[in-house]
C-alpha cells in the first residue's frame, strides 16, 4: 500500500495474535473458562493466587495448541517449561503471567494467503502457550478501580509471524485466515469484538531496498479484521509522513480509534520493560509423548483449504463458489448437512450465496445466528431443482420461512399456490421435450387424431410428478402442435 | 502429666484405658500456657483440639480410630489449614484466612492427628533465628537470652518444651535442621519433591520442603511416610513409592564421608568439632569406613543458595500486592504509591532485603553473571553431590558452625548470620535428604547437632544410621 502512495518506501508488518482457546476449564486451575459470567464467580485459590497454591496443567490446552500448531506446518516442541513474566497490575494475581519465553510449544510453519499479488507463504515465528490476566475497570466519576478475576488465567495461544508482511491487505487475508483456521479447528471461537481473538500490530517502514528494520510501533486494540487493515493503512501512511518531514519515529505503543481510524499514542517503549523472566519451579517441564502427538495429528479436523479442493472436485465448483463455502465453518457445515438431506449441491450452493447470504449481510450476523434450518434449506433446493421458480421463492417463500421456524418450504408453497402452477418459462421445454421424443405421435396429431392431446398430457403429467397446472399444460401443447 | 517418648507409649496408654485423648491434648495445653513467654505458638486452637481429642476417644472406644489418634502437632505459620489463620509471621498477610488445607496436613488430619496451633517463625521463612517475625522472637527454651533458630524456631521450641508432640516445619536452607540442632532435637528435611508443596506458602520454590521435628525418631518416620508421595495439586512431587519409613531397617556397615573443611574451619565451635570427631570415632569403632573427603564446591554453595533463593523469592512474593487479600495500605494516592506502601509496611526488613536482592539477580543487565551462574553451579553441585553417592552412602557433617546464639548478636550485621547456614544449604542447594539429630552439648549446656545426608530418596537410611547412633549413646 505505501508502494502505492510513496514508492520510495516499504512497509514491514508482523503480526502478535491472542487466541482464546475454548478449554472447558482455565490453563493452569479448574475454575469454568467462560465469557460473561457475573464478575469473580471463576475464582478459585490458584485463580486468586492465594498462598500455598501451585499450579496444574490443563491438558486440554495443550491439545489445543497443538492443533493450531499441527494446522500451520509448525514443529511439535515435545519437551517444554513454562516461565514467569514478573511485572505487576492489579489484575495480575500472582504478580507474574506464565508464559513460554524459551520453549514455544509450536515452532516456526507458515500460513497461506492469497491477495491482488496471488498467493503467499506468511512465516510462523512461533506459537506459544499462555494464561490471560484479568480485567480492569476504571467507572467514571469515582475514583475507584475495580477489578474482575474471571478471565485471569484463561488460556490463551499467542501467534507470532515473522516480520514479512508488507501491504495492509496481507495482514487482513492474513489475520482472516488465522480466524477460519481456528474455527475450523474448534479451538476459538474467532470473535474480535468479545476479545477472543486479538491481534497486535507491529508497523515499521523503511527506504525501498533496505535491508534494516526501522524503529516499530505497535498498535493494539482494533475489534474487527477490516480495522487491522484500516490502522495498518493510516500507521503507514503517518510514519512515512513523519520521515518526509525529518521527523524520527519514537518506538511505542499506540491505541487505535475506531471512529477516525488512526491511533494515539499509549507508552513509550524506548525504555524496554525488564520482565525478568524464568523458569516456572512449580511446574515439572512438561513432555508431550509420541502416542499422544500421534492422537492428537490422527483426530485433526480436515482444514478449509482441503475442504475447498474437495468441494471443487467432488461437485465441480468453481474456486470462488468453494472459498465462500469454506469461509466460515458455520457455512460449510450448513452446506454439508443440507447436501446430506438433499442431493442438489448445485442449488443449495445457489441459495446460499444469492438470497441467504444477502439477508446475512443486511442483518450482519451468521449463518447459524440465521434460524433457517439445512433440512428448510435443502428442501427449497430440491423445490427449486424441479419446477419451483428460484425467483418466486426467494421472494416468497424464503421470507416467510424466516419468520416462521417450524414451517417448510413444501407447505408454504402449497399454501401460496406456488406449486402445481409454474408458469410457462419452466413448463416449456417439459412440453417440448415430449413432442420431441414422440415425433410419429406429433404427426399423427396433425394429420387429425386430436385424441392424441391426452396422451401428450400424459406424458407432461409423468415427467413433472403431476405437480404443474392442467390447464396451462393443456395450452403450451395446443401452441406447439398447432 | 508426665511426657510422652513416643506415639507408641501414647497409643498403649490410650487402648489401655491409663489415659483418654482429652487428658493428652490438655496435658499439653498446660505446657504451652506454661511456655508462654518462649512465644513460640501464635494461636493455640485449645477448644478445637479438645473437641477433636472427644471424637478421637470415641473412635478408640469403636475401634475405628486411624494410625495417628493420640498424636497433637503443631503447624508452622506457613502451612495452610482451612478456616485458620496464615500469616507467615507477616504482617502483609494480617487477617487472612486460608481456604485450604494443604497435603501434608490433610494427610495427618485424615489419620486422626490433632492441630493445636500455629507457629512462630520468621517472616516467609526467611532467618535463622526467629527474630524476623512481626510477631517477636521465639526463645529458646534451654536459655530464654539465645535464639532457637530458625527460620522454624517456633516448632522447635514447641517439640523441645513438650508442648506438641509433632511440629511440621519447612526447610528452605536448613530452617527445620538449624533449629533442631539448636534446640535438641531431631529435624528431618526430607528428598526434595519427596512431600507436597500444595498449602506450603512460598518462599523459594525449588528449595522448599516441608520438614519434620519430633524427639522420637520411630515418630518422625511415621510422620514422613504418612505425609510423602504423589499428589495431583504438585506436579512436581517425586511418583517414587514411599517405603514404610516407619519400620526402621538395620543397618550394614557402610562407607560414611565426612567433609573435611566441616571439622577444620576455624569458624567452627571447638567443642562442635570435639564432638564430631568422637561421633566419627564411634561409627569406625563399630565398624563402617569413615573418610575424609575434599568437597571443593562447598565455598560456593552459600552464594548459589542466596542467589537463587532471593531470586524465586522476589518473583514468589510479588502476589502480597493488597489488592487481593490481607495487609493493605491507607496511603493510596497513586497505583505505584499504593504498591509502594503496601509493601513496605507490610513486610519487614530482612524480606524487603531479599526481594531487592532477588530482583537485582534476575534483572537484564545481571541476569547472566548472577541467575545464569547460580545455576550452572547449582547443576554442578548436584552433579558432585550425586557422584559422592556413587562411592558413600552416607556424608556427614556438624548441622551448624556454632551451637544457639543470643539474641540479637547479629542485628547491626545480619550477613553474619548467613554463615549459620553454612552447612545446612548443601543438601538444600542439591536436593538430598537431611536430617540433624542431638549430639551432646557444649560447655554452656547447648545442644549441638550432628547432621546425616544421604543419596536421593534414601530417607530410610538416615533413619536408619540415625538410630544407630541414637541407640549406641544410649548405651
Amino acid at each position: 500500500m505505501s508502494a502505492e502512495t510513496n514508492p520510495t518506501y516499504q512497509a514491514v508488518i508482523g503480526l502478535e495474535v491472542h487466541i482464546q482457546l475454548l478449554t472447558s476449564s482455565k490453563l493452569f486451575a479448574s475454575d469454568a473458562n467462560k465469557y460473561g459470567d457475573p464478575p469473580n464467580t471463576n475464582i478459585s485459590v490458584i485463580t486468586l493466587a492465594h498462598p500455598g497454591t501451585l499450579p496444574r496443567v490443563n491438558k486440554q490446552a495443550l491439545e489445543l495448541a497443538i492443533k493450531m500448531g499441527l494446522a500451520c506446518g509448525s514443529e511439535i516442541s515435545q519437551y517444554m517449561i513454562f516461565d514467569r513474566k514478573n511485572y505487576f497490575y492489579p489484575d495480575l494475581p500472582k504478580g507474574y503471567q506464565l508464559t513460554q519465553d524459551r520453549t514455544p510449544i509450536c515452532v516456526g510453519g507458515s500460513i497461506e494467503v492469497v491477495t491482488d499479488q496471488g498467493p503467499r507463504e506468511i512465516k510462523l515465528n512461533r506459537i506459544h502457550l499462555e494464561e490471560d490476566a484479568g480485567k480492569s475497570f476504571h467507572p467514571p466519576h469515582t475514583n475507584e478501580s475495580l477489578v474482575d478475576f474471571n478471565r485471569a488465567g484463561t488460556p490463551l495461544i499467542e501467534l507470532v509471524t515473522e516480520p514479512v508482511l508488507h501491504h495492509p491487505d496481507e495482514a487482513y487475508q492474513l489475520l482472516s485466515e488465522i480466524r477460519k483456521l481456528v474455527t475450523f479447528l474448534g479451538i476459538c471461537d474467532g470473535n474480535m469484538e468479545q476479545g477472543s481473538l486479538r491481534c497486535d500490530c507491529n508497523v515499521s517502514v523503511r527506504r525501498m531496498g533496505e535491508t534494516a528494520l526501522g524503529k516499530k510501533v505497535e498498535i493494539k486494540n482494533m475489534n474487527s479484521v477490516r480495522n487491522v487493515r484500516r490502522a495498518i493503512e493510516k500507521e503507514v501512511k503517518r510514519q512515512i509522513g513523519q520521515l518526509e518531514k525529518g521527523d524520527r519515529i519514537i518506538s511505542e505503543t499506540r491505541s487505535f480509534d475506531e471512529k477516525t481510524g488512526g491511533s494515539t499514542s499509549m507508552r513509550s517503549k524506548e525504555e524496554v520493560t525488564d520482565y525478568r523472566y524464568f523458569p516456572e519451579p512449580d511446574l515439572s517441564p512438561l513432555q508431550i509423548p509420541d502416542d499422544w502427538l500421534q492422537s492428537i495429528k490422527e483426530a485433526m479436523p480436515v482444514l478449509p483449504k482441503q475442504l475447498q479442493l474437495q468441494l471443487e472436485e467432488q461437485f465441480g465448483f468453481v474456486l470462488e463458489d468453494a472459498l465462500f463455502l469454506t469461509d466460515s465453518v458455520e457455512m460449510h457445515n450448513f452446506f454439508d448437512q443440507a447436501v446430506k438431506q438433499f442431493p442438489y449441491p448445485e442449488h443449495i450452493l445457489n441459495w446460499l450465496k444469492g438470497p441467504v447470504q444477502s439477508v446475512l449481510n443486511e442483518r450482519g450476523i451468521t449463518i447459524s445466528q440465521l434460524g433457517l434450518t439445512t433440512s428448510q434449506l435443502g428442501e427449497l433446493a430440491s423445490l427449486t431443482a424441479g419446477e419451483l421458480s428460484f425467483s418466486v421463492a426467494a421472494q416468497k417463500i424464503l421470507p416467510l420461512l424466516l419468520e416462521d421456524p417450524s414451517g417448510t418450504p413444501k407447505a408454504i408453497a402449497d399454501r401460496l399456490g406456488l406449486l402445481g402452477s409454474s408458469n410457462s418459462d419452466q413448463l416449456e421445454p417439459v412440453v417440448l421435450e415430449v413432442l420431441e421424443t414422440f415425433p410419429d405421435k406429433v404427426n399423427a396429431y396433425k394429420k387429425g387424431k386430436k385424441g392424441l392431446l391426452g396422451f401428450f398430457m400424459g406424458q407432461v403429467m409423468k415427467k413433472t410428478n403431476s405437480t404443474v397446472d392442467p390447464k396451462m399444460a393443456n395450452e403450451l401443447l395446443s401452441k406447439h402442435l398447432n | 502429666m508426665d511426657t510422652f517418648a513416643s506415639l507408641r507409649e501414647i497409643q498403649e496408654k490410650l487402648q489401655s484405658g491409663a489415659v483418654t485423648c482429652v487428658q493428652v491434648v490438655t496435658s499439653y495445653l498446660d505446657r504451652i500456657e506454661k511456655h508462654t513467654h518462649l512465644n513460640a505458638f501464635l494461636e493455640v486452637y485449645h477448644q478445637e483440639a479438645l473437641q477433636k481429642a472427644q471424637q478421637i476417644d470415641q473412635k478408640i472406644s469403636d475401634g475405628t480410630a486411624g494410625r495417628l489418634a493420640g498424636l497433637v502437632v503443631g503447624l508452622k505459620d506457613m502451612l495452610c489449614y482451612q478456616d485458620h489463620s496464615l500469616q507467615a509471621g507477616s504482617k502483609i498477610l494480617s487477617g487472612f484466612e486460608s481456604q485450604f488445607t494443604g497435603t501434608a496436613v490433610e494427610r495427618l488430619l485424615h489419620q486422626d492427628a490433632i492441630i493445636i496451633g500455629r507457629q512462630n517463625c520468621d517472616e516467609f521463612g526467611m532467618g535463622s533465628s526467629n527474630e524476623n517475625s512481626a510477631f517477636g522472637a521465639t526463645l529458646n527454651g534451654i536459655d530464654t537470652k539465645r535464639v532457637p533458630g530458625g527460620s522454624s524456631g517456633g516448632s522447635a521450641v514447641a517439640v523441645q518444651m513438650d508442648m506438641c508432640h509433632i511440629s511440621l516445619g519447612t526447610d528452605t536452607g536448613g530452617s527445620v535442621r538449624q533449629p533442631a540442632a539448636f534446640t535438641g532435637i531431631i529435624g528431618l528435611k526430607p528428598t526434595y519433591s519427596r512431600i507436597s508443596r500444595h498449602g506450603l506458602v512460598a518462599y523459594a520454590s525449588s528449595f522448599d520442603s516441608i520438614g519434620i521435628f519430633s524427639k522420637s525418631l520411630e515418630d518422625n518416620a511415621l510422620i514422613l511416610e504418612i505425609i510423602a508421595g504423589q499428589d495431583e495439586y504438585d506436579s512436581t512431587v517425586s511418583r517414587s513409592a514411599v517405603p514404610e519409613f516407619s519400620s526402621i531397617k538395620a543397618l550394614k556397615k557402610c562407607k560414611i564421608g565426612y567433609i573435611r573443611e566441616s571439622v577444620e574451619t576455624e569458624g567452627v565451635q571447638p567443642e562442635i568439632r570435639e564432638k564430631t570427631m568422637e561421633q566419627l570415632e564411634l561409627l569406625q569403632q563399630s565398624g563402617h569406613q569413615v573418610t575424609a573427603v575434599d568437597f571443593p564446591l562447598i565455598e560456593y554453595v552459600l552464594p548459589t543458595y542466596y542467589l537463587l533463593t532471593t531470586a524465586e523469592a522476589s518473583s514468589n512474593l510479588a502476589r502480597y500486592d493488597g489488592v487481593k487479600y490481607g495487609y493493605r495500605s491507607q496511603h493510596q494516592e497513586s497505583l505505584d504509591g499504593f504498591y509502594k506502601n503496601t509493601r513496605s509496611e507490610g513486610f519487614g526488613n530482612e524480606v524487603q532485603k531479599r526481594i531487592m536482592l532477588g530482583t537485582f539477580v534476575l534483572s537484564a543487565s545481571y541476569y547472566d553473571a548472577y541467575y545464569t551462574k547460580a545455576q550452572k553451579v547449582r547443576r554442578l553441585i548436584k552433579d558432585k553431590t550425586r557422584e559422592f553417592f556413587d562411592s558413600f552412602d552416607f556424608l556427614v557433617m556438624p548441622t551448624t558452625p556454632t551451637t544457639a546464639f543470643e539474641l540479637n548478636k547479629y542485628a547491626d550485621d545480619p550477613l553474619e548470620m548467613y554463615w549459620s547456614d553454612l552447612f545446612t544449604t548443601p543438601a538444600s542447594v542439591s536436593g538430598n535428604p537431611a536430617i540433624s539429630i542431638p549430639n551432646g552439648f557444649d560447655k554452656n549446656g547447648l545442644p549441638i547437632g550432628f547432621q546425616i545426608i544421604a543419596d536421593d530418596f534414601n530417607e530410610q537410611g538416615l533413619y536408619a544410621l540415625s538410630r544407630e547412633i541414637l541407640k549406641g549413646r544410649e548405651n
